[in-house]
């Protein structure tokens, strides 16, 4: 079962180091992860998205408090959260292809980026299933580079 | 404002925490601290390798219950030191680490004696620290020591690079530590404490599992007057021995592998395990899906994370043992006055018969010299009022087996991390910590040789610790498994012969005895404890004796094997 789980740490030198290699060891699979400062910049958020069992995620969530770095976590819930993750294909397009890519690309309102040649650059922000979906329909042009920024969430409502 | 040197401003800070001792080795990175430390009142103590520096400080750390000191240089003095920071770690010892590291602006250039120790230690320190700012220094130690000894103790290693340790800073420089996501929970919830308070109440077979926690938190106190008022018997784990006298009917000793029958069984047939401090290791539980199958469990530790890992628990409470044995202690008095408990008499007496029915024994017959027999003689003479530190193996387990600890900070084991060699330099942590006491390492002639340099540092000085040296020639518990599981094929595990004992020790100035009659046994330890120097007794003990009873790996600990020889004894 995939769990999002969102971690405040305090944002030093080696922090992300104690949380990946807390992973590791316990033999955890991280299955994206992204990083940045909050806006107070002494604290970072981590979220981390882990695919474990119910015992397992509370034992990673209690072996996660241990660090002292770490100030808060949070495991989101998935039916009350705005999730998001950015990607930036770059995929074949010649002047045959092209037009399609074009309205896939509208129908899923990502953006093109870069167009070359023989290549379109594609953004596309959104939740999984959505990226999911675009890389699909993408991948018969041949998709050439794929990168993506790990997942983010935010619970919805005034809670923090 | 004068200014100080980063060096200078280290040692002001450690004796701001209260430091009497360290345990180190200087090197090239470090001299500027040795420096410093050159005119200090702080005593230093300087071992023969940095893992003898680490493990005096944990052992010293385990009588006294003060946090322990060891300092060792950057690259190898620092990688040295890893085996006996993962010892403390694993035992939740507090201790505090510091090592030197090559200059700020060469860190990561795989400098002459550089190691990220930071990174290496990273699995196996509470919390670790690399300085880049001589300002950080004060903030730092002080974080450090308060990480390393409160809430679940454990080390901490601060990485100083050589810089920061010339670099000037006003001698009177402060900052606050700030460590907002350092809070432990030491009150329990008052409301899992009062449904505890009825749950025990109403068991009709409850034992309490006291473990390293119990000591660490210092409340083998108050568990000894909850015993009193509920009288429920107490089985520790190898760490929590002292926690609870092994003398009082209540007591069932150790449980586990090489536990006491009794004590397995008492597990096995509980209605309810009140465990304190404890974490439920593979040892203990054996086979887990039949550990305790008929038990409820109230699990109190100080670290969230121990609660459910191994087993499933009914009430779970957060918060020092000391503490929420008081609650706990005053609940189940309001509880029981207003309500009354179930009659426990049947399981106290079932207990009774366990403890009569399943005794620890040995041939007592046999003119063989017996580790079993050596370990009584030494209880018997010290009238159970040492240290005893072990190393570890079979003579670990004998000492666990056969000396009766009835106060807490007595036994000085390697239980998590299992550390052969950890006895000998333990032992010298533990005397200099308890100068008042006698300091017993109950060694074997595996674990011994894998540190007897430090009989340097015991003899020179003048740390007049005992060696009692169960010598059977073998790497004893492996080749008991051997023998046990692999067919009798004792693949390297004979060690005969390998050195004189006797003239080791002499050999750096302290005095050896051998003895291979029983009967020589009693005298030569009534000597070895009068003699005022740094004493080994070379016990020639009966060769292929195995500890027993014991729990095959992979088994529910309520089947243990026995020695065959022990028939019609």
């Amino acid at each position: 079962m995939n769990h999002i789980v969102s971690v405040l740490v305090e944002n030093k030198a080696g922090v992300l180091a104690k949380i990946s290699g807390l992973f590791s060891r316990r033999g955890y699979n991280i299955e994206s992860l992204a990083v940045g400062p909050t806006d107070d910049e002494k604290i970072s958020r981590i979220t981390l998205s882990v695919n474990a069992e119910e015992h397992s995620i509370e034992q990673i969530i209690k072996q996660l408090y241990k660090l002292i770095n770490v100030i808060k976590i949070q495991e989101l819930n998935p039916s009350n959260i705005v999730e998001r993750e950015l990607i930036l294909i770059k995929v074949n397009a010649d002047s045959k292809t092209r037009p399609e890519i074009l309205e896939i690309v509208t129908v899923f309102r990502a953006n093109i980026v870069d167009v070359a040649k023989k290549t379109i650059m594609i953004e596309i922000t959104g939740n999984s299933r959505k990226v999911k979906g675009l890389e699909e329909l993408l991948r018969p042009f041949g998709i050439l580079e794929l990168v993506r920024t790990g997942k983010i969430a935010c619970s919805r409502g005034s809670k923090s | 404002m004068g200014k100080i040197t980063g060096a200078q401003m280290i040692i002001k800070c450690l004796k701001e925490e209260g430091v009497e001792v360290i345990f180190g080795y200087p090197g090239g990175k470090v001299i500027p601290l040795y420096d410093a430390l050159f005119d200090s009142d702080i005593r230093h103590i300087l071992v023969r390798h940095e893992q003898g520096a680490a493990h005096a400080a944990d052992g010293y750390a385990r009588v006294t219950g003060k946090t322990g000191v060891c300092i060792a240089t950057s690259g190898p003095g620092a990688t040295n030191l890893i085996t006996g920071i993962a010892n403390a770690y694993m035992d939740s010892i507090p201790m505090v680490a510091i090592t030197g590291q090559v200059g700020t602006a060469q860190i990561g250039t795989d400098a002459f004696q550089e190691a990220d120790i930071t990174g290496i230690a990273a699995p196996i320190t509470k919390h670790n620290y690399l300085v880049k700012n001589v300002e950080d220094l004060p903030r730092v130690i002080k974080e450090a020591f308060r990480i390393a000894s409160t809430g679940r103790p454990g080390p901490v290693l601060i990485d100083i690079p050589v810089d920061i340790t010339t670099d000037l800073i006003d001698e009177n420089f402060k900052v606050d530590i700030s460590l907002p996501g350092y809070k432990p929970t030491l009150k329990g919830n008052l409301k899992q404490i009062k449904q505890a308070a009825k749950k025990i109440a109403e068991s009709r077979k409850p034992v309490i599992f006291a473990g390293g926690g119990v000591i660490s938190s210092g409340a083998s106190d108050i568990l000894r007057k909850f015993v009193k008022v509920a009288k429920i018997p107490v089985i520790t784990s190898l760490l929590g021995m002292g926690s609870f006298p092994e003398t009082d009917q209540l007591s069932l000793k150790m449980a586990g592998m090489h536990g006491t029958k009794y004590a397995n069984l008492a597990f096995t047939e509980a209605d309810l395990i009140i465990a304190v401090g404890v974490r439920f290791d593979d040892r203990v539980t054996g086979k887990l899906s039949e550990f305790a199958p008929d038990a409820d469990v109230i699990h109190i530790d100080i670290d969230p994370a121990e609660i459910g890992k191994n087993i499933k628990v009914l009430i779970p409470i957060v918060g020092d043992a000391k503490i929420v044995l008081a609650d706990l202690k005053s609940e189940y008095e309001e509880y029981i006055e207003k309500k009354g408990i179930h009659n426990r008499d049947q399981w106290l007496s079932r207990i009774k018969k366990l403890k009569e029915d399943y005794p620890l024994k040995y041939d007592r017959n046999s003119n063989k010299v017996k580790p079993a027999y050596v370990v009584e003689k030494i209880y018997e003479l010290t009238k159970g009022d040492a240290i005893i530190c072990t190393e570890v193996g079979q003579n670990q387990m004998w000492a666990a087996q056969f000396y009766k600890f009835t106060k807490p900070r007595t036994l000085v084991s390697s239980g998590g991390l299992g550390t052969m060699g950890f006895g000998l330099p333990a032992s010298i942590g533990a005397k200099i910590g308890r100068p008042d006491k006698t300091v017993i390492d109950i060694a074997g002639d595996g674990s011994i040789q894998m540190v007897s340099q430090e009989l340097s540092t015991a003899v020179t000085n003048k740390i007049n610790i005992k060696i009692m040296l169960l010598n059977n020639g073998y790497l004893g518990m492996v080749r008991q498994w051997q023998q046990i599981f692999f067919k009798k094929r004792y693949s390297h595990t004979c060690i005969y012969n390998s050195v004189d004992f006797v003239k080791l020790v002499e050999a750096y100035g302290g005095v050896g005895f051998r003895v291979k009659k029983k009967e020589e046994v009693e005298n030569t330890i009534k000597k070895a404890l009068e003699i005022n120097n740094v004493v080994l007794v070379d016990f020639c003990i009966d060769r292929e004796e195995n500890v027993y009873p014991m729990v095959a790996p992979g088994s529910p600990i309520s089947e243990m094997l026995e020695s065959e020889m022990l028939e019609g004894v």
